[in-house]
Order: C-alpha cells, then sequence, then structure tokens
C-alpha cells in the first residue's frame, strides 16, 4: 500500500487540498487539535502537578534536598558538630540549616481563666529551634510571616506560630487541631516543654501550606535548648541543600557510606515524602489520563466527521482520480496525511503554548489550592508520547472513513449513484 | 484493439432486474474515430463504461488488445485506465483544487513520471489545445469549453492507446462544441483511436464510423 509512488501521489493531492481549502475549516479543525492537545497535556499536567506543588513546597521551605533526622531511638543526631562539620566539607553541599525539635503546648487565657474547670485556650504543637538568619536562608521562611514580623538573632521569649495554630488565622477547622482564640502578634503565650514554662510574645504568624510549618511553633534555637534542658549541640534535624545538578541520592549514599548513617536516619526529599502523597500523585495522573482519554476520542471522532463529509461531498472527484487511474491507496494517503497535518500543526501550536507561556506562567504565579501551589507538570518525555497518541489517532480516524468512500465502485462515485 | 463478445449490462433494483445492454457485438480496431449514437436510454454510456474498464458488464466478453478483461484483477485495470486509455467526460471532471496544469500533470505523476517531466508533457499538451497562458487556472477560473480542453489534454498527455469521450459537447455551446470537435479531428489525423458517445448528429460526421444503439442492442454500424 505505502509505495513510494502511492506516497507521492498522496502527499501531491494532500497538499494541493489543504492549500486550497477553506482557511476557516483548516483553522477550526487545527482548533480543535489545539484545544485536545491541550486537555491531553494540561489537565493532567495540573492534577500531578497539584500533588507536586505540595511536594515542591516541603522541598523548598522544610527538607531540602536530602534531610538528616534523629535515629528512632535517639532525641537528637548524635555528634552532630561533626556531622555538620563533615557535610560542609563536601562540595555538592550548596547550604544547610539544622533545627532542634521538641513537642510542647501554648496556652492563651491563663491569666484571665478563673477556675480550673474552665477550658483552657492551649494547643499542642511541634516546637522548632532554629538559628532565624541561617533558617530564613535556606527556607525563605520570613516571607511566609502574614502578621508581624520575623524572628531575629539574639530575639529572646519570643516565638513564631503556624497560622494553623491561631483561629483568626486557620483556614476552617483542622481535625485534630484546637486552635489558639484571640491570639496575634503581641499576645503573650504560656509555652510548656518538658514541664518548664516561660511566658513568651507572639513575635509573628507564618502561613505556610507545608503542613507542618502551618502547625509548628519556631523559637530560637538557643532557647529552645535550655527550656529542653540541654546542654550539648545535637540537632533534631539537618537540612542540606545540594548545588544545582547534584543527584540527591548518590549524595545520600555518599553520607551513609560514611557512617553518618550509625547517627542518623538520612533521607533524601523523595524517601521522606510520605507514601500516600505518591500514591494520591499516581491516582490523579491516572484520573488525569482517564479526562484525556475522553478528549482523545472527542479528537478522533472529530477528526472522523471533518474527513467523513469532505471524503463524502467529494466522492465524485475521489471517483474522478480512480477513474483516470489514480490508484485508490494514494487517494487514502491523501487523507492520512491531511490528518496528519491538521494533529501536527494542533500539536505544534500547542507546544508553543504550553512550553512557551503556560508552564512558565504557571511556574511564576502558581496556581493558588488551599493546600498547594500548583504547578503545571508537563515532562517532555509524557508530551512526546501524548503527542504520538494524538497523531496516532487522528490518523486512523482520518484514514477509516478516506477507505469506506475509496472502496465505493468508481463509476458509482463518478455518477453520484448510491 | 477492442473486441466486444455478446455483451450484457443488467441493473438490478430489488427483485426487478433491468438489462441497458442486451448482447452487444462489438470490434474497434487502431486509430479509428468511432461515434456511438443513440437516444437517451438507449445504453450508449453504459457500452462506452464497460469497454473503457470503468465498469463491469453482467456477461460477455470484453477483450482489449487480445486481453480479456474479466481476468484482469482491479490493480491491473487501473493500469490500463492509467496508461492506456484517455477520458473526456460530459461534465469535465476536473479536481478543483489542481491548476490545469496540474490536473493534465497528475495522472502522469502516477505512472512515476518525475514532476519535471510531467509538468513539461502537461504544458505541452495544453499548449496543443490552445490553453497555454491558462497552466495556472484553477478550473473555476476558466468557461466551460477551456475546462474541456483541459480535460482532453490531460486524456491524452499519456499519448493513450483509446480516448474515451462521453457526450463530450453536451454542456459546451456551439463555439466551444465545434472547438474540442476540431480537436478531436486532429487528433484522429495523427492515428487517435477515439470512441465519442454523442447524441448530436452534427458532431457524429467527425467520426469515420458511426455505431447507433436502440434498446440496448446495435441497430445500424455504418462507415
Amino acid at each position: 500500500m505505502f509505495s513510494l509512488l502511492n506516497i507521492r501521489v498522496g502527499f501531491y493531492l494532500a497538499v494541493r487540498q489543504l492549500r486550497r481549502a477553506s482557511l476557516w475549516t483548516t483553522g477550526l479543525i487545527v482548533f480543535v487539535m489545539l484545544l485536545t492537545f491541550l486537555n491531553l497535556v494540561v489537565v493532567t499536567g495540573i492534577l500531578v502537578g497539584l500533588i507536586e506543588g505540595i511536594n515542591e513546597s516541603y522541598r523548598t521551605q522544610y527538607t531540602g534536598d536530602v534531610i538528616l533526622s534523629e535515629l528512632p531511638t535517639k532525641n537528637y543526631i548524635e555528634n552532630t558538630p561533626s556531622v555538620i562539620a563533615f557535610i560542609k566539607t563536601l562540595p555538592q553541599v550548596s547550604m544547610l540549616t539544622e533545627r532542634y525539635q521538641s513537642g510542647g503546648t501554648i496556652e492563651a487565657n491563663y491569666l484571665t481563666r478563673t477556675s480550673d474547670t474552665e477550658k483552657p485556650n492551649a494547643t499542642g504543637a511541634q516546637v522548632i529551634g532554629i538559628s532565624p538568619e541561617s533558617e530564613n536562608a535556606f527556607t525563605g521562611l520570613s516571607s511566609k510571616i502574614i502578621d508581624g514580623s520575623y524572628l531575629e538573632e539574639g530575639d529572646y521569649d519570643q516565638i513564631l506560630v503556624g497560622h494553623y495554630l491561631l483561629a483568626k488565622y486557620a483556614f476552617g477547622d483542622q481535625p485534630g487541631l484546637t486552635p489558639l482564640t484571640d491570639v496575634e502578634p503581641g499576645t503573650k503565650v504560656r509555652l510548656t516543654i518538658n514541664g518548664s514554662t516561660r511566658e513568651v510574645v507572639v513575635k509573628g504568624v507564618i502561613k505556610s501550606k507545608v503542613g507542618l510549618l502551618a502547625t509548628s511553633i519556631f523559637m530560637p534555637a538557643s532557647e529552645l535548648r535550655t527550656l529542653m534542658g540541654r546542654t550539648d549541640q545535637n540537632v533534631a534535624q539537618i537540612a542540606v541543600r545540594l548545588t544545582p545538578g547534584s543527584d540527591s541520592d548518590a549524595f545520600k549514599n555518599l553520607l551513609l557510606r560514611s557512617g553518618i548513617g550509625e547517627k542518623a536516619k538520612v533521607q533524601t526529599f523523595t524517601d521522606s515524602i510520605p507514601n500516600g502523597v505518591a500514591d494520591i500523585k499516581t491516582t490523579f495522573a491516572m484520573l488525569g489520563n482517564g479526562f484525556s482519554s475522553i478528549g482523545l476520542v472527542v479528537a478522533a471522532i472529530t477528526i472522523f466527521i471533518v474527513i467523513f463529509i469532505n471524503a463524502i461531498t467529494r466522492r465524485k472527484f475521489i471517483g474522478i482520480l480512480k477513474g483516470i487511474g489514480i490508484s485508490g491507496q494514494a487517494i487514502e494517503i491523501s487523507y492520512i496525511f491531511q490528518s496528519l497535518f491538521y494533529a501536527s500543526i494542533g500539536s505544534a501550536i500547542g507546544l508553543l503554548i504550553l512550553y512557551g507561556v503556560l508552564v512558565p506562567l504557571v511556574a511564576a504565579h502558581p496556581i493558588d489550592f488551599p493546600f498547594s501551589d500548583g504547578i503545571l507538570v508537563a515532562p517532555i518525555d509524557g508530551t512526546a508520547i501524548r503527542i504520538g497518541l494524538l497523531v496516532l489517532t487522528t490518523v486512523i480516524a482520518g484514514y477509516l472513513p478516506s477507505r469506506m468512500i475509496v472502496r465505493k465502485n468508481t463509476l458509482d462515485s463518478i455518477l453520484g449513484r448510491n | 484493439m477492442i473486441e466486444v463478445k455478446n455483451l450484457v449490462k443488467a441493473f438490478k433494483d430489488g427483485p426487478i432486474e433491468t438489462r441497458v445492454l442486451k448482447g452487444i457485438d462489438f470490434t474497434a480496431a487502431d486509430g479509428e474515430f468511432i461515434a456511438i449514437m443513440g437516444r437517451s436510454g438507449a445504453g450508449k454510456s453504459t457500452l462506452l463504461y464497460q469497454i473503457s474498464l470503468l465498469d463491469e458488464p453482467t456477461s460477455g466478453e470484453i477483450r482489449i488488445n487480445g486481453k480479456n478483461t474479466r481476468v484482469m484483477s482491479e490493480h491491473e485495470k487501473m493500469l490500463f485506465r492509467l496508461e492506456e486509455f484517455g477520458y473526456v467526460f460530459q461534465d469535465y471532471a476536473l479536481l478543483p483544487e489542481l491548476t490545469a496544469l496540474e490536473n493534465v500533470a497528475l495522472p502522469l505523476y502516477m505512472q512515476g513520471i518525475s514532476r519535471v517531466a510531467a509538468d513539461a508533457k502537461a504544458r505541452t499538451a495544453l499548449e496543443r489545445v490552445g490553453l497555454g497562458k491558462r497552466l495556472d487556472n484553477l478550473p473555476s477560473q476558466l468557461s466551460g469549453g477551456e475546462q474541456q480542453r483541459v480535460s482532453i489534454s490531460r486524456a491524452i498527455a499519456h499519448t493513450p492507446d483509446v480516448l474515451f469521450a462521453d457526450e463530450p459537447t453536451a454542456n459546451l455551446d456551439k463555439e466551444s462544441s465545434a472547438t474540442v470537435m476540431s480537436i478531436f479531428k486532429e487528433l484522429h489525423k495523427g492515428g487517435q483511436t477515439i470512441i465519442m458517445v454523442t447524441h448530436e448528429e452534427e458532431f457524429s460526421r467527425f467520426a469515420e464510423r458511426i455505431v447507433k444503439l436502440d434498446d440496448g442492442k446495435i441497430v445500424s454500424d455504418a462507415r
């Protein structure tokens, strides 16, 4: 069928049909192809990007590329100073930050509460001790302040509170959380850690879509260490950011080979993501593919109808072509080329819009979901597969109706007989 | 040479069978100019479609240069139509999206002739019918007579053995019809075999042989 001669003549016919076709009709078909392409790539890309946005926020605002945390049997990373000193010698390391961590409670109405039966305005939270400067350099935490101000080196008895812990800033009721009422920057609260209590002032409120940050309290590391009754320099977490292009897995293996695995749990950012998140991502990708498949079927039907109507209205000319000796295969190939043209142009414009406009635009202005800054995930290989699918579907949808018409009796076609 | 023996063509419409050709015997020698005539419904176009391999007879035998068309595959018939035959239809049958030159050159490309050579042959064929200055015009930009001349160019560009013409002047005015017939006359002078269906007496005189049909049978065959 696909002899070079048939392809040559088919291409010749297709080019001339397309060149002299109505611009409106061609534009409309290409537009349908463009929408189908975007539907194929963008729907899945946004659904996956919604979860990818959570992951990316988690990486940039908390874990970095590799995170070291205490072993299950310990409350801290043993020999932290030597671990940090070793890590700092490694060329892949761009920056790091260290954190202390402890459970604690904060109470707001301790001064006004008149009886023990009155419910305390208190909530439990993770208290994280940080070096304000290095934490801000690493995570940009100060940019998450929505009220009040960020901590400074040397601040004492001052804390930052995640917005989920304060009723005034929380986004509805969070399960398992009892946010404090009537608390805002400047309010004094009582912080209790390991039985030690201090009166501290809320200096700022942090709003982040990373749940861990939104439900934590931050205070200077030196003060938390005192409250925890610790005199050593052993921290609970070391988050490491690598230089661009460095392989997180290779870096993790390097740390494990150096024996750090005996002092700390070493995880890449991907390892630290809960399994459930990865499952949601897979589910969303499947959902996206499901929606896209519907789009693909619609595109196939559109092309089928367009080519069928074209072939039906040109049935007489198809008959003439066959009558003067043009092979049926060459005529069918001309329709395949036309379908290919529609799909290719639609996809090419789609690619320009996708990578020239949508991906950079959504990266610069992420979609504001309540729990994530959604990005548009459109990897080149995935997009290429989708283009392949679109082209294949379109070609089949274009070939079938042309074959139906070409197969009809030549003379009946010329004379318009049924 | 075309030999037709006991050719029958019947059309079925449910249980009703209508015989349009009722046992035709006919021979066309090389170089002849034959006019097939008859009143409307006599079966003249149907006969032309059978012998030009555009249709399949119900029974009977057609031999072209000794070859029985019954045993030919569809592909062989297509090649025959492409290389050995030329067609001129009543309504010109040009492809609207192709220019005059492209319409004529297309069957030549299908024969595997290169673009350059095919275009040159097509140009020569169009110049021969006086359309050398209308090469790049689309059919819609040509008059009926000019379109028919493009159609003739397409039919003769590959120098076919037989030129079939089905009512070539039916849609043309007198002047254009005369031009078309004078082209046919010239072609015949050059040795071209022409089998033409017409119902117009005045144009049948251009032919050297007139075959008359009535009710699916040949009623006269005169030179």
